[in-house]
């Protein structure tokens, strides 16, 4: 029998179900509600069935791990060779107390390091500048000069241990402490491995942390990617993020639509500097958020994987498979986190990485119970890494590879968000791209209608959230909660006033008059930078410079 | 018959926090219940968010956030206005904000805060039967 007639005869076995079999039972007992939707908003059917994926290719829309398009996902043998690398987001006071944080997670079997920046580092101020006030050490740790990120590294061999930094706007200055320490320990740059993220595109959308116009921000983000591609060949020189696009409240198709329309801006942007786009695609790498709808955020991550490499491909002609792969890293959605009955988060945070496992990630930050209250306790933490220990090391979701492929809810899931992410792409494009779109408030309009939509569903009681608009209970306050010490900002600022007394300030002043001569010109500044970080300039200094040259960012509000 | 004056809200993010989703959600959820927004945008010091109630002639100002500087910023505010005269303008707020934090800001001058979780509904009829007449 043919293909065609064995789906014919299968369409005409469903109908007779659906008179038969389940209109009985809809007569004595209807379903929960009329129409059933997936967090996104996506319709969810009663049932799927060959019907639903019968113009699935196998060779052509899935293939092989490893190999394009990599719907199944980017290494041959993905967790039976090696777990994803397992990083918990941490950081905060001072950079000795963070120290001390990360020595304990990679004493409890952690596998890489994550630096979280406090707020004022982020946005290129010193401890000690007025904007800083009450923010140093607070989401994150306090960095102003060298002299802190020697401390935060102390005893931690950067030969060993890879790390990523959340770092945008800044980026080039951290990255160039973390390169200056790593020579220090006597570790050539060919052997620093970590990431940057680097995208400051989102943080215009979304995040909120940026300093400079689009276009002078553009230029420093590939000088970064330009000089480590030369001179760091194992850095990840961005993370192009959809994690924060979906806090803010996108629906998973639109977090991996933007997040990509995104990284075609910065392919671009590197293309048109004259970069040869295998050089340094290979190096490019994302970031997105986990939700606890299992089964659409597996289908979201293969979606991802395989309109990328199409892109990479077919847009940009990448001969190397390694510049078509989508190589990620996942946190857990912080935003579904209640700060009612707590401790049901770790449920949430365990299906999360669940599904990021089940959609192939490279590596996974899985939240803290108690982050809707605080930053989080060592015992929040501990738990948190522990359920993504469980994860790789009970469920059986890293024994074999993609295992959800061929299911057909799965299946015709992908297709529907990947169409959607190409209708957005076409969209993005036609206005110009990515930035021209972000101008017109289109992404951030995007974004905020589907926050609205989620936050009238949840109120409506359209839809349920445990301990918030159902199964509430009253609860005694939390206890236990970590505290930042408050004085870390006089420290800080106590040490700043002692750098500058005790530096050499002739080098200091010679190596950021170098710097602001190259930002001048076409030159790439990472050299420039690194000099400067050595002669002990601070973060706020050398953001200064560029101040001076590009001025602020104002951005529009659209609301 | 003359119109009753509309509700004038600031909507503000005060320090470098830069989680706006609250604060933009909320601003539209003020307007469609009949008030007046102004949306400062991010990166504000109480110095411009005084201002800001000030210039506009506002009767509420909302504060958000997320990143643990309440205890410092909030306060601040509400004694800017008081400087200024604008002893009736309602201040609340909303973030992550520790419960034990809670009456402190309160006794500090604002009337009240808004943890995670908050029906907007709630927040809206708080503001609709607290504002000065």
């Amino acid at each position: 029998m043919s293909e065609d007639k064995s789906l014919e005869k299968l369409k005409a076995a469903k109908e007779k179900w659906e008179q038969g079999s389940v209109q009985k039972t809809l007569s004595k007992a209807p379903e929960r509600r009329k129409v059933f939707t997936s967090i996104s908003d996506i319709p969810v059917e009663r049932l799927y069935t060959p019907l639903d994926v019968a113009d699935l290719d196998y060779e052509r829309d899935l293939g092989f791990p490893g190999e394009y398009p990599f719907t199944r996902g980017v290494q041959p043998t993905m967790y039976r060779g090696r777990f994803w690398t397992m990083r918990q987001y941490a950081g905060f006071g001072s950079a000795r107390e963070s120290n001390a944080r990360y020595r304990y997670l990679l004493e409890q079997g952690q596998t890489g390091l994550s630096v979280a920046f406090d707020l004022p580092t982020q946005a290129g101020y010193d401890s000690d500048h007025p904007l800083s006030m009450g923010e140093v050490g607070k989401v994150g740790v306090a960095i102003d000069s060298i002299e802190d990120m020697r401390v935060l590294f102390d005893s931690i061999p950067l030969d060993k241990v890879t790390t990523s930094m959340t770092i945008n706007a800044p980026a080039t200055v951290l990255l160039a402490m973390y390169l200056a320490i790593a020579e220090e320990q006597g570790v050539p740059f060919g052997k620093v491995g970590g990431t940057v993220q680097n995208d400051i595109l989102k943080e215009i959308t979304v995040r909120g942390q940026y300093i400079y116009p689009p276009k002078p921000s553009m230029r420093l983000t590939v000088d970064l990617i330009d000089y480590c591609f030369k001179e760091v060949p194992k850095w990840n020189s961005i993370s192009i993020s959809g994690y924060h696009i979906r806090e803010a409240g996108s629906t998973a198709g639109q977090e991996m639509a933007f997040t990509l329309a995104d990284g075609i801006a910065y392919v671009q942007a590197c293309v048109d500097r004259g970069m040869a786009v295998d050089s340094f695609a290979p190096r490019l790498s994302f970031f997105f958020n986990s939700f606890t709808n299992v089964l659409e955020e597996v289908a979201k991550f293969r979606a991802g994987r395989r309109y990328w490499a199409k892109v990479m491909k077919e847009r940009f002609g990448a001969k190397d498979p390694r510049s078509m792969m989508m190589r990620y890293h996942v946190q857990t959605g912080g935003v579904t986190l209640t700060a009612q009955q707590p401790i049901n988060n770790v449920v949430r945070v365990a299906l999360q990485a669940y599904a990021a496992a089940l959609g192939g990630c490279q590596s996974l930050h899985t939240n803290s119970y108690d982050e809707a209250l605080c930053l989080p306790t060592q015992e929040a933490v501990t738990v948190a890494l522990r359920t993504q220990q469980i994860v790789a090391e009970e469920s059986g979701a890293a024994d074999t590879i993609d295992p959800l492929a061929g299911c057909y809810f799965v299946e015709a899931m992908t297709d529907r968000i990947e169409a959607e992410i190409d209708d957005y792409i076409k969209k993005i494009d036609a206005m110009g791209g990515t930035l021209a779109a972000i101008e017109q408030g289109f992404v951030q309009k995007e974004i905020q209608n589907s926050a609205y939509r989620f936050q009238r569903e949840i109120e409506s009681g359209e839809r349920v959230y445990v301990g918030i608009n159902k199964y509430t209970m009253e609860e005694p306050p939390p206890a236990n909660l970590l505290k930042v010490d408050m004085s870390v900002g006089e420290v800080e600022a106590a040490k700043l006033k002692k750098l500058r007394a005790e530096r050499d300030a002739g080098k200091w002043k010679a190596a950021l008059d170098h710097l602001r001569e190259v930002s001048q010109s076409e030159e790439n500044v990472m050299p420039a930078v690194i000099e400067a970080v050595k002669a002990r300039a601070t973060v706020g200094e050398i953001c200064d410079v560029w101040r001076g040259i590009y001025g602020e960012y104002r951005p529009k509000e659209f609301v | 018959m003359a119109q009753e004056r509309k509700i004038k809200i600031i909507v503000a993010k005060p320090g470098l926090d830069g989680h706006d989703r609250g604060a933009k959600l909320l601003a539209r959820i003020f307007a469609e219940a009949g008030m007046e927004v102004v949306y400062t945008g991010l990166r504000q010091t109480p110095e411009m968010i005084v201002e800001a109630a000030l210039q506009e002639d506002a009767d509420v100002v909302g504060l958000s956030s997320l990143s643990g500087v309440h205890n410092y910023f909030f306060p601040r505010v509400v004694e800017l206005l008081r400087e200024k005269g604008l002893d009736d303008v309602l201040v609340v707020g909303g973030g992550i904000i520790p419960l034990e934090d809670v009456d402190g800001l309160k006794s500090a001058g604002v009337k009240a805060i808004f943890g995670p979780g908050t029906d907007t509904n709630a927040i809206v009829d708080f503001i609709k039967n607290n504002v000065r007449n």
